[in-house]
């Protein structure tokens, strides 16, 4: 295995982090607070309680969830899309490395940094409002999942975006939509059932449902399924990026 | 094909037709010999970049086999890329790293160690040393094209493939290109260039490949293709005008200059008879006398354009 090679990746893609500290850790904690402040204060001081639990510390597990998930897919959409836009992806294709090794090393960068991104979110909403965590394992279980399953779905839209447009459509107007309607911010109890129906057919719901049950023992579908849908997603998307890498999808001619 | 003794990398009925039906590589047979220097011409689109991209697997080959020190490029994928280095054609770098960060992700990219004294050999080599920190975006073309060969050469690569490593870049730079490559091969190193410059192939090179419309329309030791298909011409300045060849020149492939002052005598310097001698024997007797005499012999380049044309 090339371990070298993982590594190389890897501190590559986090030195850019450190590069670009006010956009990958400053702007989210301010977006975080103005949250906080809007829905938390404003609008949270005439909804007293959601299932028993203060609406500030309600929507923390959902705006874990937004943020993870949007984070997880532009750092490593961004990170493969870019070396094949200026085209030293040369050297990743002409290197000694499987595609395992360098989902790893990609990968591995994008969730790591979408987890930080998580933990920072988690301290800033304990400023906010009052929280408890029942299952700290189940919550960094889902955390974990779901900073790596978007990730690798982030790699596969960088792989096949040929634009910088085609490389935000779908954090914008699908993931976006969907952790929206998907419960981040409110019970889905409090739609109409024909809404509760259709809200199930959106895989966002069970992620957040799943984390939210993490902190308060509280949730939309049994915390199980959540975790199976989250493991399947994500061996589905690893397939996904095998597929490419064998058939040189985009990247070998 | 023509053999070598001491193949480092062997290309057999190599081809390659990428997804729209164009043709790039058609039955490419191809020997290098270990620690030579070997130059590919060819004009644009030829198939130079398709053959160099292939071997370095970025291309994927539709038919052949290609292997790097006994090892298949697909089968032993790790044992061929890590003794293999590539400077690309286009300056693609990351323009806000650093020169040292860049070349030293490159050598952990390929699997090796960290080894800060390797990478500051390469840079001083290079010199890219008092760079080192500086972000490739302040560089210029000339010193960017240093940094890719700085990180190609960073895992300590036994074969290099230069894909017109001196395009764009000014004469003295080309000259200090020339310089690093003549010491790379003193250290061992078996290198492949493709280039535009005829006279870079001249100077530097061991044997030459001409490559068009994706053929390998030729490969051969640079001197003796020189000689073998080098043309020699005599040219004559007459002392007095001619209006005309005497007749008894007819045999002689001769070329009188428009305003009948030059007389132009081509030859083969590689046959057994010149024809010099009889030749200015005929003249003396058909009473034309000269005033000065000299020789040309034909450059690489007008042998390669006369061979692309062929073909």
């Amino acid at each position: 295995m090339n371990i070298h090679g993982i590594l190389a990746i890897y501190k590559f893609e986090m030195a850019r982090t450190r590069r670009t500290l006010l956009q990958s850790i400053v702007a989210p904690v301010i977006t975080t607070s103005l949250y906080f402040i809007v829905f938390g204060a404003a609008i949270g001081s005439r909804i007293q309680q959601v299932d028993g639990v203060s609406y500030g510390a309600f929507i923390v597990p959902g705006l874990i969830m937004l943020n993870l998930l949007t984070h997880s897919i532009s750092n490593a959409s961004f990170a493969i899309y870019f070396p094949k836009f200026v085209g030293t992806v040369y050297e990743m294709l002409s290197a000694p490395i499987s595609t395992l090794e360098v989902v790893l090393g990609y990968v591995g960068a994008a969730a790591t940094k979408s987890i930080i991104l998580g933990m920072i979110i988690l301290v800033t909403a304990s400023f906010f409002t009052d929280l408890r965590i029942a299952h700290p394992i189940i919550m960094l279980l889902f955390v974990l999942l779901t900073a790596v399953s978007f990730s690798l779905l982030g790699f596969i839209l960088g792989i096949w975006a040929d634009n910088f447009e085609k490389l935000s459509v779908v954090p914008m107007l699908v993931v976006t939509p969907l952790v929206f309607l998907g419960g981040s911010f409110y019970s889905t109890d409090m739609l109409p059932p024909l809404w509760q129906s259709v809200s199930l057919f959106n895989p966002v719901l069970y992620l957040v449902s799943g984390l939210r049950w993490s902190f308060y023992e509280i949730s939309e579908v049994n915390v199980a399924v959540s975790l199976v849908c989250i493991v399947g997603f994500m061996f589905a998307c690893l397939g996904v990026v095998i597929y490419m890498f064998k058939t040189g999808y985009k990247l070998r001619s | 094909m023509e053999a070598v003794a001491n193949p480092i990398l062997t290309v057999s009925q190599l081809g390659k037709t990428y997804a729209g039906g164009f043709q790039a590589l058609k039955d490419i047979n191809l020997q290098i010999e270990k620690g030579e220097i070997l130059a590919l011409l060819g004009p644009n689109g030829a198939g130079k970049t398709t053959l160099i991209s292939t071997i370095c697997g970025i291309v994927r080959p539709s038919t052949g086999s290609v292997t790097v020190a006994g090892y298949d490029i697909i089968k032993d994928f790790r044992k061929t890329r890590s003794i293999i280095g590539l400077v690309p054609q286009e300056l693609t770098t990351d323009s806000f790293e650093s020169v040292w960060s860049t070349v030293s992700f490159s050598r952990g990219l390929f699997g090796k160690a960290p080894n800060p004294e390797h990478i500051e050999k390469v840079l001083k080599a290079l010199s890219l040393w008092d760079k080192k920190d500086n972000m490739i975006r302040t560089l210029s073309g000339g010193m960017k094209r240093r940094v890719l060969i700085a990180k190609a050469l960073s895992h300590e690569p036994t074969v290099l493939f230069l894909d017109e490593p001196t395009a764009g870049v000014d004469v003295s730079l080309r000259k200090d290109m020339w310089s690093i490559v003549s010491d790379l091969k003193a250290e061992g190193v078996t290198i492949i260039l493709t280039t535009h410059y005829i006279e870079e192939a001249e100077e530097i090179a061991d044997r030459v490949g001409v490559i068009n419309n994706g053929e390998l329309i030729l490969i051969e030791d640079k001197n003796s293709l020189m000689r073998k298909l080098g043309k020699k011409q005599l040219i004559l300045d007459l002392s007095q005008p001619l209006e005309t060849l005497p007749a008894g020149l007819e045999g002689y492939e001769l070329e009188l200059s428009e305003d009948g002052e030059k007389l132009t005598y081509t030859f083969d310097n590689q046959g057994e008879h010149t024809g010099i001698t009889s030749l200015l024997d005929d003249l003396k007797g058909s009473g034309i006398r000269f005033r000065d005499l000299n020789t040309t012999q034909s450059s690489l380049e007008e042998i390669f354009v006369s061979l692309v044309q062929e073909s």
